[in-house]
This record gives C-alpha cells, sequence and structure tokens, in this order.
C-alpha cells in the first residue's frame, strides 16, 4: 500500500474530508484487480481533474446518476470476455447520485443480480453543489436548501432507508459501516468482494465543510454518530439481519453539538427529543445496545 | 442469401454476423421486434453475446458503455422518447470517443404520445457528436450496420454511429433482403481492437473533469474527425462494394437523376423511394425532376450538396422534422450550403410532411413538385388538415 497505492495523495479533497479516507480504505481492501465506476460527484471531482488521477486501478466516470449501469456494462463485457472470475467491479457515488436521482440505475443493477459491490459515500446531502439536502439528509439539518428559519427546524423527513430498501432486494449483502470505525469498514468490504452476486455497502463519511464540524474531528464525528444510535451499522445477508455493531448509547446531543448543522437546535430541546426518538427508535429495532 | 423478412429481423440477422460481446436495451415502439430478435438469438446460442435487459432506456445506453469501454463490441437500439431518455448518455458517449452502435427507429415525439413514423427523434439529437445515417430500404439499413461498425471502430474516427431508419415503415416492413454472409462480414469488419480499455494489467482513468484549459479542445477534436469522416465514408463505401457487390458511391448522398435537373427535391430515408417513383412517372412526361438523398447528416456534406445541385434551378428540401420557431432541419442545412456561393438554386423552398406518421404518398410528392416555382418558400407544411386548424378561445 505503501509503495503503490491505489488511492494517491496529492487529490484536491478538503481537509478531513471522510469520503477520502473511506474511499482510500475501500480500494486498498478490494485490491488491484479491480474495476471502478464512479458517480459525478466530490470523489470525482478530487480525484480526477484532468490530466492528473488519484486512481492506480481502472477508473470511469460517466455521468452522475448511471455508475450502477456503467458497472453493469463493464461487468457483462468481462463476463463476455471470461475475466469475470479475476476481476472485481465496484460502482460507487455519493448519498444523492445512490439514494435519489440514481436510484433507479442501482435497483435494476442489484435487481439483474450483477456480480458488483456498489458503495455509497453518504455525507447526508449534496456537498460537491454546495450543501443542499438529499433523500439521505437527516432529520432537522440545516442544508442549503433546507435552511432553519423561523418557522423551520430544518429537514422536514427523516433519511431515506436505502439500506433497507437494497436488503428488500433479496441481494445477497446489504450493510452500513462507517470512516470512524476503519477496521470494520475494511472487513466489510473484503467479505462483500469475495460474495458473488449484488453488494450495497452504505459509508458513513462526515464532511467538515457541509457539517460544519473542525477537520481535525471527523473521526470522533463518525464515531458519535454510531455511539448516538443515530447511525446503526448492520450487515443482511440475503434479506437477513446478521451482523450488528452493538453500542453502549450516549445521548444524540453529543454528536449533534459537535456540527453546526445542527446548531439551531440548542434550546431547543423538543426538537431534540424528536432525534433522540429516531436514535432511540434504531436502538431498539435493531438491538443496538450493549446488555451489561 | 436473399430472404424475403421484416425490417427488424433483418436487422437482428445482420447485428449477429457482427457477434457484438454486449447487447442492451429496453423496449420501445417501434424497436421492439429488433432486440426481441436479437434476444432469441441469444436464447438459442446463435450469438455469444451478453444480453442486459435494463430498466431504462438511460442505463440501456450507460450498460453499452461501460461495456464498450471495457473493450467489447457492444449494440443498443431506441426510438423516440426512449432516445431521449437516453440523452445525456448519447452525447456522453461521444465525448469519450467510444464506438458505441446504435440503431434509431425513428418516431414522433411526444406531446402529443404518438408512435408512428417521422425523423424528429434522431435529428433533434444532431449535435451530440454522433455519425447519423439514414437507410431508404431494409438492404441499407442491414449495410449500414456493417458500414456503421466499421467506422466506428476505425482508430482515426473512434465515434458512435447511429443508423436510422424510419419506423414501422422500415423496421415492420417486409422486403427481399440479401442477408451478409459471415464470411463475407468478417473481411470487411475485423474484430474490434481498442485503443484503451479498462484492464488492471495496465489501469488508467476515463472520463476525467476537463476544466476551461483543457475542455474546448475535446469538442475541436470530434468536430475535426466529423470533417475527416466525409472522406472516409467513400472508402469504406468502395471497400464494402468490393466484398458485397452493393454500391453506395460516396455515402454521403445518392443523386437520383439530378445532373439535367430543373427541381430536385432533397430528403432522407424511406420518404426517397416515394420520391423516385415519382420522378420516374414525371420524367415519363418529359419533366426534369430529381432527388438527391442526404445518407449522411452527422457529419453533412455541405461541399457535396453544392456540388450536386449547383446547376439545378430549383430545389424543394423535403423535412420529416421541425426546428420549432425555426427553419426545418434539412433545409437549414441546403441553405446554409449555398450562403455565399456564387452558383448555386435559385430558390431552395421547404416542405415539411410525414409529420407523426401521416402517409407521404405519391400525390404529396407532386404537390411538392408542383409548389416549387419561382417564389421561394421559406417553411411550410403540406398535407395539413385545415379543418383541425381552426381554434376557440371560448367567449
Amino acid at each position: 500500500m505503501e509503495n503503490n497505492p491505489l488511492f494517491k495523495s496529492g487529490h484536491t479533497a478538503c481537509a478531513g474530508c471522510g469520503q477520502a479516507v473511506a474511499a482510500r480504505l475501500i480500494i486498498e481492501a478490494a485490491g488491484p484487480n479491480t474495476i471502478v465506476a464512479n458517480n459525478t460527484g466530490c470523489l470525482e471531482v478530487f480525484s480526477t481533474k484532468y490530466p492528473e488521477t488519484a486512481w492506480g486501478v481502472p477508473w470511469i466516470h460517466s455521468l452522475f446518476e448511471n455508475s450502477a449501469a456503467v458497472a453493469s456494462g463493464i461487468e457483462a463485457a468481462l463476463k463476455y470476455l471470461g475475466k469475470k472470475d479475476t476481476v472485481n467491479v465496484i460502482a460507487q457515488g455519493g448519498d444523492g447520485s445512490s439514494g435519489d436521482i440514481g436510484l433507479q440505475a442501482l435497483s435494476g443493477m442489484l435487481e439483474r443480480g450483477h456480480d458488483i459491490l456498489y458503495v455509497c459515500y453518504d455525507n447526508e446531502a449534496y456537498m460537491n453543489t454546495g450543501v443542499q439536502r438529499s433523500g439521505l439528509t437527516p432529520f432537522d439539518t440545516n442544508t442549503t436548501t433546507s435552511p432553519a428559519g423561523k418557522q423551520s427546524s430544518g429537514n422536514i423527513r427523516p433519511k431515506k432507508p436505502v439500506p433497507e430498501i437494497c436488503a428488500a432486494h433479496g441481494i445477497p449483502y446489504a450493510a452500513t459501516a462507517s470512516a470512524g470505525f476503519p477496521q470494520d469498514l475494511i472487513r466489510k468490504v473484503k467479505k462483500a468482494i469475495a460474495i458473488k452476486g449484488p453488494k450495497y455497502l452504505q459509508v458513513h463519511v462526515p464532511c467538515p465543510l457541509g457539517w460544519r464540524h473542525a477537520t481535525n474531528q471527523m473521526l470522533s464525528v463518525a464515531k458519535a454518530a454510531v455511539e448516538s444510535g443515530l447511525y446503526p451499522l448492520f450487515e443482511y445477508e440475503n434479506g437477513v439481519l446478521t451482523g450488528l455493531r452493538q453500542i453502549t448509547p450516549k445521548p444524540v446531543d453529543d454528536y449533534l453539538k459537535m456540527q453546526g448543522r445542527f446548531k439551531h437546535l440548542i434550546n431547543n430541546p423538543e426538537e431534540v427529543k424528536k432525534i433522540q426518538d429516531i436514535a432511540d427508535n434504531n436502538i431498539k429495532k435493531y438491538g443496538l445496545k450493549l446488555e451489561a | 442469401m436473399k430472404e424475403f423478412l421484416e425490417g427488424s429481423h433483418a436487422i437482428a440477422e445482420v447485428i449477429k454476423t457482427c457477434n457484438p460481446g454486449l447487447i442492451s436495451a429496453y423496449p420501445i415502439t417501434p424497436q421492439t421486434h429488433i432486440v426481441e430478435d436479437l434476444a432469441q438469438m441469444v436464447s438459442d446460442g446463435q450469438i455469444k453475446s451478453q444480453f442486459v435487459n435494463v430498466e431504462s432506456e438511460h442505463s440501456a445506453a450507460s450498460v453499452v458503455l461501460g461495456g464498450s469501454a471495457t473493450g467489447v463490441r457492444v449494440y443498443t437500439a431506441t426510438s423516440s422518447q426512449g432516445l431521449f431518455y437516453m440523452q445525456e448518455v448519447v452525447f456522453n458517449i461521444a465525448g469519450m470517443r467510444l464506438p458505441v452502435v446504435m440503431t434509431c427507429a425513428n418516431r414522433a415525439i411526444s406531446a402529443p404520445i404518438n408512435i408512428w413514423n417521422d425523423q424528429q427523434d434522431s435529428i433533434s439529437l444532431r449535435d451530440a457528436g454522433w455519425v447519423q445515417i439514414y437507410a431508404e430500404n431494409n438492404q441499407e439499413a442491414m449495410d449500414f450496420h456493417l458500414i456503421a461498425y466499421r467506422l466506428a471502430e476505425d482508430k482515426r474516427v473512434m465515434l458512435p454511429v447511429m443508423v436510422c431508419m424510419d419506423g414501422f415503415i422500415l423496421t415492420h416492413g417486409m422486403e427481399t433482403v440479401d442477408t451478409p454472409e459471415q464470411d463475407k462480414v468478417d473481411k470487411f469488419l475485423p474484430p474490434y481492437n481498442p485503443l484503451y480499455k479498462l484492464d488492471p494489467a495496465a489501469p488508467l482513468s476515463m472520463g476525467l473533469l476537463a476544466d476551461p484549459e483543457c475542455y474546448m479542445e475535446t469538442r475541436f477534436a470530434i468536430q475535426e474527425t466529423m470533417r475527416q469522416c466525409l472522406e472516409y465514408l467513400p472508402g469504406i463505401s468502395s471497400d464494402f462494394n468490393g466484398v458485397f457487390g452493393r454500391d453506395y458511391k460516396d455515402l454521403l448522398v445518392e443523386e437520383y437523376q439530378v445532373k439535367d435537373a430543373e427541381k430536385v427535391i432533397v430528403a432522407m430515408g424511406s420518404v426517397c423511394g416515394t420520391i423516385k417513383e415519382v420522378i420516374d412517372e414525371q420524367r415519363a412526361k418529359g419533366k426534369k425532376v430529381g432527388l438527391l438523398r442526404i445518407i449522411s447528416y452527422r457529419p453533412f456534406p455541405y461541399a457535396r450538396v453544392c456540388a450536386a445541385l449547383k446547376n439545378t434551378a430549383k430545389v424543394a428540401v423535403l423535412d420529416k422534422a421541425v426546428s420549432l420557431g425555426a427553419y426545418a432541419p434539412v433545409a437549414a442545412e441546403v441553405k446554409s450550403a449555398f450562403f455565399g456561393k456564387k452558383k448555386g438554386p435559385k430558390v431552395i423552398s421547404s416542405f415539411v410532411a410525414g409529420l407523426g406518421g401521416r402517409d407521404i404518398t405519391a400525390e404529396t410528392i407532386r404537390e411538392v413538385f408542383r409548389r416549387l416555382n419561382t417564389k421561394e418558400v421559406n417553411f411550410d407544411f403540406v398535407d395539413l388538415k385545415p379543418e383541425l386548424l381552426k381554434e376557440d378561445y371560448g367567449e
């Protein structure tokens, strides 16, 4: 990895970018015999501005919403060439390009049974265009298109449950991970790659610019999301919940206070309570709480 | 081998001989028979292609984009709304210089929804960077697919090619065609040997961000290649004739009774068959009329059009599409071809007919010749129904 990294330094990601950290861990876990199809988004922009590229594996970017379909074509072509058994295919994009505008292409890829790992880097808004709300933006988040105001406390809807939507396709593997838990992330990528068929991995990646936290706090913020119960780490295999990272739940307040995107909730215990309820529901639904 | 085939089946037969590694499509009338026949061929093991059934045309185009980037020959087909749903991928494929071949079964555009033939779909994507060639009959439609792969995969070209054939009129019409033999196809069309491909043995990045320092050069390069295609097409046509014995001349235009003609219609596609019939009929009566058929719409053969029509007194351009609020698409090209030229037609009139599948009959063509006189018509429809044009604003 040190001598010939598959995701090289020198790219133009912001300081403290969770997506850049996760991208490097994921491609190193997948290894050099991997072809990557990338949606338009921060990762694409900061890693491949002509004439430079950070990628040490074959990599293609076509459009905002079609990496799942482009990867389907790559996978089918590899099958035709008799090379599929020796080459991994990863399709990847952000939460907007995966769960909103690209959801149809993603669903098609899953339903057709392609042997592809789809990675969704979830930083919970359209960061590349300037922090606009996506379907995966959490409840009460202040974004540029769901601004907190006199009559609103931010985003009015909870996160779209894209991992569950993917798992409902009956695919062999659908899981969540976090940039705050690198060993867990690496393990899940290796596990997914080893499974034949369509896989979905959604990785929580803090964005210091959009979440408005200090750049040296990326890992702490990511961990706090998981430890509050707001970002449960789970694994579904063939539609059945098989893996869980259990926690000793901490109040969501600890997590919210770290970020400017929730700053408007200070002195608004009613709204914080609603977010605590979301965490509590997750804890109950998945059985997240570590028993003493 | 001579066979009596439906146009769509004929296309499937010729695609089979091209051995694409990957076929992907989404159903839309009137394209469906082509891909249904190919699906059956794959199912029967007649071809080894991967057939990817997608959830939309956007993904069909994206799948063939990915397959082409991985270094295999690919095929897709669509029509009308399907082509429009593909649109951003269509531009993307050309920008990435991938030699995709697509059949466009030409059909009208909604609203109002209409499944019948005109050429609004492909003509609306004329600026996408695809070579567009228009077939008059099913033999041509077949042959043009072989020519399309040969041109697209030429290392000097590396651009996608759209073969346009009129929906229903050709796709669902039965004709006797000469199905190309495999050994002849192999002689004319070498296996695809990509310049670049996604391969872990030699990693490269495709589809990079181009800033203002380098974007414009990518467009210059395509424009330049398009210009050169005007020179390559005649050579490919000659090779084709050598192998198959069918002569499409320069593959840019076809001149039919143009040399001494006083009146010439310019048109594209299957309507040219009807026009030729009317020309034969009028010639028998001593009238000097002719047809200039545009085969290559992109790149547009301006010089060739000028050379063909420089001595013609009156030209009528018959479009099966519109550019609402402006001159009709082919008419605009023909007029601009003569702009600033000393020699050329005194009159270039523009007529639009056959939209949404309205029949263009021999009488329609006679009407165009009648209306082609000393008074230039900037733009007019033929065969409108006056009783449908009354508007009622209430009150």
